[in-house]
């Protein structure tokens, strides 16, 4: 991946969560501890402040790089669940092929990752609800051989329809499953930074062409 | 024999880890190692898996280190800072699925008598439901 592509997907993941901080946190405070948008914006400062070296290295390792840092700074379970989601993406990055097909394999390898850390699957009302569907929507996509831009509108809905999905659920999983049936009825925050880093992907895919 | 396991404690507050490793040393004296950690990397209520890691390696031995945590995230960022160690001890490192407090009195009995990390992990467990 060029360095200029590197630096665009990172600078909209980057802003996507400085700019949705509040509405996380604001979502983490009815279902969890508060906490979600003060630590996604300490982790992705983070992987900001180290920009100009990430975009110029090749792909595995600039994930497994950001992966590191969200891991070390976050300061919550999201952490190893999205440091363990790039990480693992990473790892696979260097035999990927750079198609739809290719990033079906990475991204199936980081959701794999993070259902293992989480000790968790789709249905539980966390970030899984966004990240299976969406993973779902680009393996058929990919499969049926679908324009670019058809492909990243699948991939955004499925995304977005995951995270609406969260908000009849009842979690099982994570702090919210503390609240039970309370936790009917709110969007999970999880999903919904999810969805926030897959849509500001999509956004940059989709306007490269 | 490589000594007695160690127990690391990791809240989201730092001054909950500390309070509970001052009852552990109260309780069962310096015989057994006991490391803490709390907060997450800018000082605030969370936890910090470079923190974690650093805690378990002031006191690994090569008898175990035995990890009791608080909430949520204490558990997942313990097994991730349990990952970044050598290989080798990774092994030698648990997560105790026992109340922070309780569970490292109890652990640090245990391993004060000399058990073995397993023995020193079950007796700490049983405080579960």
């Amino acid at each position: 991946m060029s360095p200029e592509r590197a630096a665009r997907l990172l600078d909209a993941a980057v802003a996507a969560i400085r700019e949705h901080a509040d509405e996380l946190t604001a979502l983490d405070q009815a279902i969890g501890d508060g906490d979600h948008g003060l630590n996604m914006r300490r982790g992705f400062d983070a992987i900001a402040a180290t920009r100009e070296e990430v975009i110029a290295l090749p792909l595995g390792q600039a994930l497994q790089k950001a992966g590191m840092a969200l891991v070390m700074k976050v300061g919550g379970a999201s952490g190893p669940l999205y440091g363990s989601l790039l990480m693992s993406m990473g790892k696979v990055a260097a035999e990927a092929p750079a198609d739809p097909q290719g990033l079906t394999a990475m991204l199936a390898e980081g959701v794999e990752a993070v259902k293992r850390r989480g000790k968790s699957d789709a249905g539980e009302k966390t970030m899984l609800d966004v990240l299976v569907p969406a993973l779902g929507a680009l393996r058929a996509g990919a499969a049926d051989d679908l324009s670019a831009d058809e492909l990243i509108a699948r991939v955004r809905a499925a995304a977005d329809d995951g995270l609406a999905r969260t908000r009849d659920m009842k979690a099982t999983k994570g702090r919210a499953s503390y609240l039970g049936e309370r936790s009917i009825g709110h969007l999970d925050p999880g999903a919904r930074s999810s969805a926030l880093l897959i849509t500001a992907v999509c956004g940059v895919l989709a306007e490269e062409g | 024999m490589p000594g007695h396991v160690a127990i690391v404690i990791v809240s989201h507050s730092a001054l909950v880890a500390e309070g509970a490793a001052d009852m552990v040393r109260e309780m069962v004296g310096d015989e057994v190692r006991v490391a803490f950690c709390g907060g997450n990397p800018e000082g605030g209520l969370g936890t910090n898996v470079a923190a974690i890691k650093a805690a378990i390696e002031r006191v690994y031995t090569p008898a175990g280190v035995a990890l009791l945590v608080d909430l949520g995230g204490a558990e997942t960022n313990s097994e991730m800072a349990i990952e970044l160690l050598p290989e080798a001890w990774q092994a030698q490192v648990v997560i105790c699925n026992a109340p922070i407090v309780e569970g490292a009195v109890m652990a640090a009995t245990e391993a004060a008598g000399g058990s073995a990390l397993a023995v020193v992990q079950a007796t700490a467990e049983e405080l579960s439901p």
